[in-house]
């Protein structure tokens, strides 16, 4: 049998020609595009469907921010550049396949779910050079430090933070290289990158921290990859890292900024003080707002133009936080699935192969998004998980590069009569718990995204489920349709792509016919189950107030002008100075205050996640309507931004001062320059559209 | 409450391997036999062969080089497509490349080289890329390329400045305007706006020059 990467069969004919392509794009380079013939050819080559493919077609391509033409027509909004415009046109490109053969055959399965071992403590005597609170001048077996300016200490909590040398918890981090066949039975050894907290080894996904509210801690990342000045890697990857806590209420200077980057030897202490929002000012100090708890974090490296190859290349793990409601512990506080047993960290990612040597392969030579043909779990593609017959709390996360899923639970798969879909109930958007659980049959994510669900297991007992992404995407910019406002998710068939494709193109595939990621074996013991059920509506937390008048509205618009990814026209610049950091930001938010963001999307048939550093928010409206979606209605700090939207956020920046970005989460376009510096800062300025 | 999670921890993990528990079996898998050998030297071959087609191209002073060979193979680049008659992007990105080779200096020629190619061989001839160059005061180091257009629509097309919709991507008027920058022998390659800030620009090229 032979598959191209959309899991379809092919003859053994087209999956030479598809080999051949991926090892040499010989074809491709050959092809060219420069007549009617060429691309009848080229479709022959491709997954077919080029051909017929072209701008116009679109019904997305009319511009929500222009009125419509005489007639009630759209306007056509395809105008090039050089007519002055200075957006890009909106096109049918989400129709068209990438064009790449698929990887290897690897047997799913086969492979249980790796359980991510919980980072494990350093003692703070093997510290060399010892942290300090401003940046360390001395340097040690652990190299030098690389780190923008001395950890924050909010002038009221002199006697709390920081005391770099007097934490209760360290950590030493290592990213290095390492040689692994955990991927797949069926794949020769990988070398890629991971963590190792000097217990664990090297691994990746890097281990979990453990956290608590009220303990804060130090992670010494140091950085003992391969030398850059050797040719000494795979192919991709930048030996060159900052690790991002991502969504942590996190001091800038700790915070893992993408301009922040350093090379082997040198190391960042990274300063994590696990602190509510609001803890410095009034009405929330000391403790902060309980309503702004977080419980799933992840950290990843985010290093400027390079941070999709070195995520992909395995710099990426997660980070939970607890504290007294949310305990871990399903006896006490909100009686959730205890951790580590029944609250499991589920981590995704896609990637591709290639089919001679069986590697890790990545495209350097991609603008638009990169997609992959296997899907991994915690490092491993299509592991299946025992479970025994109770409620599990699972974290999902999407680390990209640019694949959106849409998750269900899919039963009786392979078995007499139609696959089922099971209802679950979700309980956490990103980093954040709802305040009560909304039961569903599926929940979507982009890349950097997380939710966080509740699967009760009890009533399946020796059976087999799947966790199953139906959503359709057939390229890195996006699902060939969004579930947003615009276009409901109940709309089941993309026409236009239907049209281009000449073939059926549902945005969301039947049961049983998407991507069975990861198999539950419902085959585990009987155990007792402490915990809450979620259809008794159990409340957790409150949103916050979002009805504070901003101090100002600010607009970004997300775009792309000649393949050049932008936001307000403008390109990321880390603004290095003399200081060898960031001395030169877009904007200042003004500290301790409310602003609005709308964050407006250009760019035609482009999908963009949109995540801000530091603050999470809220989604206010989405095209101007207040949001409908489970997942758009918790708290968040990405939020999908599909083509033709206008979305408004709510934000309040509390306690922590400098600088953070704003950028598009597709990985691949943050790399391409789709990101912007600003500051917080005491007083802040008035700049609407940075 | 630590130590109880870890001690659990532990119990469950001797059910699911660990990641690192998979590592010791690093020998195994009887079906993988079946795969080519990769080294460095391969992988780097595989970028070549995929992105880097070795065609010949005529320089702005009417010499005849290889693509690969002659200005890629063991250097550090940047290249970026253009056309003489372009009148919005093309002079924006030129001019800022100019700004850009001012601020790297004399390491241009020595250790970066920049090329820009032509988008429209069949009107912008040796002549007409020559006189390009110099109404933007290129200096050393920097060379304007032309070719046959079969083979530039190859080089175009390997470096990967295409846009996914084929009617789109025929439109010139909207060529990809990035900058794609890479240090060959060590395989690092990635790219940036053609309009982005000058600075910030030179400043990222000294990642791939200077590694770090």
């Amino acid at each position: 049998m032979y598959y191209n990467v959309f899991g379809e069969k092919v003859s053994r004919r087209r999956y030479k020609e598809m080999c051949e392509a991926a090892k040499n794009r010989r074809e491709l380079i050959a092809a060219g595009l420069t007549s009617r013939r060429d691309l009848f050819r080229m479709g022959l080559l491709t997954a077919g469907g080029m051909l017929v493919a072209k701008s116009g077609l679109s019904a997305r391509a009319q511009n929500i921010f222009q009125s419509p033409g005489a007639g009630g027509n759209p306007v056509n909004t395809n105008n090039p550049p050089s007519s002055g415009k200075t957006t890009s046109p909106g096109t049918n490109q989400n129709c068209v396949p990438s064009n790449q053969a698929a990887s290897p055959h690897t047997n799913p399965f086969v492979t249980p779910l790796p359980i991510l071992p919980i980072a494990a403590t350093t003692a703070l005597s093997t510290f060399s050079p010892q942290p300090t609170d401003a940046p360390n001048t001395a340097s040690g077996t652990d190299g030098t430090e690389h780190r923008a300016f001395a950890h924050q200490g909010p002038t009221n909590y002199s006697g709390q933070f920081p005391h770099a040398n007097a934490l209760s918890k360290y950590y030493k981090f290592h990213q290095r290289q390492f040689t692994t066949t955990q991927m797949s039975p069926d794949l020769p050894a990988q070398t890629i990158w991971g963590f190792d907290d000097g217990t664990h080894g090297t691994i990746s996904p890097g281990p979990t921290y453990q956290a608590h509210y009220g303990v804060p801690q130090l992670t010494r990342n140091i950085n003992s990859l391969p030398n850059i000045n050797q040719v000494n890697n795979t192919g991709f990857g930048f030996p060159s890292v900052t690790t991002h806590l991502h969504n942590g209420h996190t001091p800038s200077e700790s915070d893992g900024n993408p301009c922040d980057f350093y090379p082997k030897g040198q190391f960042c202490d990274q300063y994590y003080p696990n602190v509510l929002a609001g803890f410095s000012t009034s009405p929330f100090a000391p403790t902060g707002d309980i309503n702004e708890s977080l419980a799933t974090l992840w950290y990843h490296d985010h290093r400027v133009d390079f941070t999709a190859q070195n995520t992909y290349k395995g710099l990426v793990g997660f980070y939970c936080l607890f504290n007294n409601l949310d305990t871990g512990d399903e006896g006490t506080g909100f009686h959730l699935p205890s951790f580590p047993q029944f609250d499991i960290p589920l981590l995704f990612n896609d990637k591709v192969f290639d089919p001679d040597t069986g590697q890790l392969v990545f495209d350097l030579f991609n603008l638009d998004g990169i997609l992959g043909d296997k899907f991994l779990v915690n490092g491993v593609i299509q592991p299946f998980f025992q479970v025994s017959p109770r409620r599990y709390r699972f974290r999902l996360l999407d680390t990209g590069p640019s694949r959106f899923y849409e998750f269900f639970l899919t039963g009786n798969v392979g078995g007499g009569g139609t696959p089922t879909t099971n209802p679950y109930f979700l309980i956490g958007t990103d980093g954040n718990l709802l305040p009560n659980p909304i039961q569903v049959n599926s929940v979507r994510i982009g890349p950097a995204e997380r939710v966080e669900v509740i699967i009760d297991f009890s009533n399946f007992a020796g059976q087999t489920l799947y966790l199953e992404n139906r959503l359709n995407q057939i390229n890195g910019q996006g699902p060939v349709a969004v579930d947003s406002q615009l276009f409901p998710q109940n709309d089941p068939v993309n026409t236009e792509c239907s049209v281009a494709l000449a073939k059926t193109t549902p945005a969301v595939k039947p049961a049983g016919a998407g991507d069975l990621i990861l198999q539950f074996q419902v085959t585990g013991p009987k155990v007792k189950d402490n915990s809450v059920n979620p259809a008794t509506n159990p409340t957790f937390y409150t949103f916050p107030d979002t009805t504070a008048t901003p101090r100002i509205t600010r607009t970004f618009k997300f775009d792309r002008l000649n393949g050049q990814w932008s936001v307000n026209g403008q390109f990321m610049d880390c603004g290095i100075g003399p200081s060898g950091f960031s001395e030169t930001f877009r904007f200042t938010v003004q500290q301790n205050s409310v602003e609005h963001w709308l964050l407006t999307n250009l760019t035609g048939d482009w999908t963009h996640p949109v995540h801000i550093h530091l603050e999470e928010h809220r989604i206010l409206t989405r095209n101007r309507a207040a949001p409908t979606i489970p997942a758009d209605t918790g708290r968040k700090d990405v939020t999908q931004l599909h083509p033709n939207e206008r979305v408004q956020l709510f934000f309040r920046f509390r306690d922590w001062l400098h600088k953070y970005p704003i950028h598009c989460h597709n990985v691949v376009h943050e790399d391409h320059a789709m990101m912007a510096l600003w500051h917080v800062e005491a007083t802040g300025d008035n700049v609407l559209v940075p | 409450m630590p130590d109880v999670s870890r001690r659990k921890f532990l119990s469950l993990a001797a059910t699911a391997p660990l990641a690192a528990g998979v590592l010791s079996t690093a020998a195994a898998g009887g079906e993988t036999g079946r795969f080519a050998p990769v080294t460095q030297e391969t992988a780097r071959k595989r970028i070549q062969e995929q992105h880097l087609p070795n065609l010949p191209l005529i320089t702005h002073e009417g010499k005849r080089v290889f693509f690969y060979d002659d200005l890629v193979k063991d250097k550090v680049v940047t290249l970026n497509f253009f056309f003489a008659k372009c009148d919005e992007l093309c002079p924006l990105v030129t001019a800022n490349l100019a700004r850009v080779q001012k601020l790297l200096g004399d390491q241009v020629g020595r250790d970066i080289h920049m090329y820009s190619f032509t988008l429209k061989p069949e009107e912008d001839s040796v002549e007409v890329i020559r006189d390009y160059r110099r109404s933007f005061g290129a200096g050393p180091g920097w060379t304007f390329l032309t070719a046959r257009p079969d083979d530039m629509e190859k080089i175009r097309r390997g470096i990967g400045f295409t846009y996914p919709d084929p009617a789109i991507d025929k439109d010139k008027t909207q060529h990809i305007g990035n900058v794609r920058y890479g240090n060959e022998p060590l395989m690092y390659w990635a790219a940036c706006p053609g309009m982005a800030h000058a600075k910030f620009v030179a400043e990222t090229l000294g990642w791939v020059i200077h590694p770090r």
